[in-house]
């Protein structure tokens, strides 16, 4: 906030800052951000849910992100997507009840000549395979 | 800095770079990189300090055929290795000064020949991270010549005169845009860079931030200066880490040499850029969604006019482009507006960089001159489709854009023809597709996403789009009813008349360019209950409804 010299339209920025540090935005955070920019909490919040990349649950210990972007899709992400569900037994977007794996989608990472494309915890690995994810999953399962 | 003082630098580097016999460029472009080109520069680097040859090692952005990574480009011999591991770098670094690893060696001549670099001149031949690289390379050298020798008008002139239109999607004239920010009246005005290429399936402008980086401020400074701006902001999707941390340290970079700041090169003329991130919002490519989300708030879309080059950042006249329009700047001030308007066709001049994917042998980036066939660019450059399998359909501007069928190959690329064929130029995604693919199933894909990216503002496209959606999956299902598609067409003309913004205008596209173009596939899940493709799994849906 004092990088932005606690300018109001710097709210995106902050946010993105106290994201990065805790991994999540929960309503503590929001309101302190909220508080020092001067900015209404409802436009904090609104900010918050409009954007995807905010979220406000705490992400699980491993997060496997499966991009969703067109030429993903083309390459099969979905089956990716859907074998990833049933093995963990959750739905997109949730983190199964140990907190261990979170399973997220994204838009587009920007690696479409190397699709279907995956992050696991942020790297990025491409032509993944179907099995290629569960055995990420099984070994992160074990840790 | 001076135009000598720019020169002094060029000449020290390529001094420094004489000492070396050879340059071997990695590589360290996303798709390179998620296959291992840091380990692969490190083994680089030792083999060269054990070999004793006097090696430059130098990271680079991307070099294009991302399908064949990670590249390796030896200079001066100009060879192109590819899928080189660690394990290789001995190899490499030996056959420096004999006869080239066969092997490794990739031989896609046909695929550069076609080919012509203006945007993506410098990637692949510098180290992004050193200014000095860029300015060795005539950077910053365009904005130097405007600064001393031009007037801002004759900046404008230049632009107008090269027939550069918007690179983001649109088409609307760069020139034009320029004059009347210009024009506008007030103290204070802003200069802004769209760099939140939501297209999924895009990659070039996270490929020109990440690899040319300079090159992007360059053009923002020459256009502040023509339309008498004194701040700039370059706007960032979060998901490009690389694209941030390299503008950030080019822009660290210019400030130090005195090329953003106060007083740039001497004179009145004062410039700098912040970056702001996106947090993943489709809708922020358009530019009124842009401009609130900069300011802090909700990208949601305002109606225009007034347009932001008349009341757009905090009220200010602000000038706003893409990243691979500013990245066409520099070359057009340095080579002049007429060099430029000998590439290209008739209304669409100048290059365009594509993001090359799907189904298609030579995945990665390449930049073309407009008005090239669609074909050329299918078969030659892409290598065709591979497996055995057959072409059906090459989609063009992603969500907003539509799927050209693989009968219109010979039309030529530009703004004119693809809008002509119901799609758009888009910001330069190209996804090939082949006949695994559903053509009803990619249009529910693109509606979906529209559903979801909707801001949820104006109605239109709130609500039009989950009822395009729903309708879609009953098709895809087959549930569907020939009503059903009379109602999808009636629905895609509302949406496309009534909505606020591009995205909702636009959000169609899909839809009616697959509707016409591939109206049996959807017949054929209405009424055969069948899909041809095997994608969508009507079967199985129908035996649960029996």
């Amino acid at each position: 906030m004092r990088k932005n010299g606690f300018a109001r339209h710097a709210l995106i920025e902050t946010l993105h800052t106290v994201q990065s540090s805790f991994g999540y935005l929960d309503d503590d955070a929001i309101r302190f951000v909220a508080h020092s920019l001067r900015v209404p909490l409802s436009q904090a919040y609104g900010v918050v849910t409009f954007y995807h990349y905010f979220s406000l649950k705490p992400p699980g210990k491993h997060t496997v992100t499966i991009c969703a972007g067109t030429a993903c899709y083309i390459k099969g992400a979905d089956k990716l997507v859907a074998s990833a569900e049933k093995r963990l037994g959750i739905a997109q977007g949730q983190t199964t009840k140990d907190g261990q794996i979170s399973l997220m989608t994204a838009r587009c990472v920007g690696a479409c000549s190397r699709a279907p494309v995956i992050l696991c915890d942020g790297q990025v690995a491409g032509e993944v395979t179907a099995e290629q994810v569960l055995e990420q999953l099984e070994r992160w399962a074990v840790e | 800095m001076t135009i000598e003082e720019l020169e002094q630098i060029q000449e020290s580097v390529r001094a420094e770079n004489a000492k070396f016999d050879y340059e071997v460029n990695v590589c360290m472009d996303l798709a390179c990189a998620s296959q291992g080109s840091e380990k692969l520069r490190e083994a680089l680097v030792k083999a060269a300090e054990a070999s004793g040859k006097n090696v430059l090692v130098r990271r680079t952005g991307c070099m294009g055929p991302c399908s064949s990574g990670p590249l390796v480009r030896v200079d001066p011999e100009e060879t192109l290795y590819k899928h080189v591991t660690a394990g290789h770098a001995e190899a490499i670094v030996s056959s420096l000064g004999g006869e080239p690893v066969p092997a490794l060696q990739c031989d896609l001549n046909e695929h550069f020949d076609k080919q012509v670099r203006v945007v993506l001149e410098n990637a692949g031949h510098i180290d992004p991270e050193k200014i000095d690289d860029y300015i060795s390379r005539e950077g910053y050298k365009a904005l130097m010549t405007a600064l001393l020798e031009m007037t801002p008008n004759g900046v404008i002139h230049r632009v107008t005169e090269s027939g550069l239109r918007g690179r983001g999607g649109g088409g609307y004239p760069t020139g034009l845009k320029w004059s009347t920010v210009a024009k506008a009246g007030g103290d204070m005005k802003y200069v802004v860079c769209n760099g939140d290429e939501g297209d999924p399936g895009a990659f070039m402008d996270r490929s020109v931030m990440e690899g040319d980086p300079h090159r992007v401020i360059e053009g923002m400074a020459i256009a502040a200066y023509a339309v008498g701006a004194s701040k700039g902001f370059i706007y960032v999707r979060a998901e490009y880490p690389v694209a941030v941390a390299r503008l950030t340290t080019a822009l660290r970079e210019a400030r130090r040499r005195g090329l953003l700041g106060s007083n740039i090169g001497g004179t009145t003329f004062s410039f700098d850029v912040e970056i702001r991130l996106g947090a993943g919002a489709f809708v922020c490519g358009e530019e009124t969604a842009l401009i609130a989300s900069i300011e802090g708030k909700r990208g949601t879309p305002k109606p225009r006019p007034p347009y932001p080059a008349v009341s757009g950042l905090w009220g200010k006249p602000t000038l706003l482009n893409n990243v691979e329009t500013y990245a066409n700047i520099a070359p057009i001030v340095r080579n002049g507006g007429k060099w430029f308007a000998n590439m290209g066709s008739e209304r669409s001049k100048g290059t365009k960089v594509f993001a090359l994917t799907g189904k298609i042998t030579n995945t990665g980036l390449i930049e073309v001159p407009l008005g090239i066939k669609l074909w050329e660019i299918i078969d030659v450059i892409g290598g065709g489709v591979p497996g055995g399998h057959k072409l059906k359909a090459v989609q063009t501007g992603g969500p907003s854009g539509g799927c050209i069928p693989a009968e219109m190959l010979g039309l030529g690329v530009s703004y004119d023809a693809l809008m002509a064929a119901g799609s758009i130029m888009g910001s330069g995604g190209m996804i090939v597709m082949d006949d695994t693919s559903c053509m009803v199933n990619v249009a529910r894909f693109f509606i979906e996403f529209c559903m979801t990216e909707s801001c949820g503002k104006c109605i239109p496209c709130r609500a039009g789009t989950a009822q395009m959606h729903t309708l879609l999956t009953r098709i895809c299902e087959g549930t569907g009813t020939l009503e059903d598609l009379e109602l999808l067409e009636d629905l895609c003309s509302t949406v496309k008349e009534a909505s606020l913004c591009g995205l909702g205008q636009t959000a169609p596209n899909p839809v009616l360019s697959t509707l016409k173009y591939f109206r049996d596939e959807y017949i054929d899940h209405i009424v055969h209950k069948r899909c041809s493709a095997g994608v969508c799994n009507i079967e199985a849906a129908v035996e649960v409804l029996a």
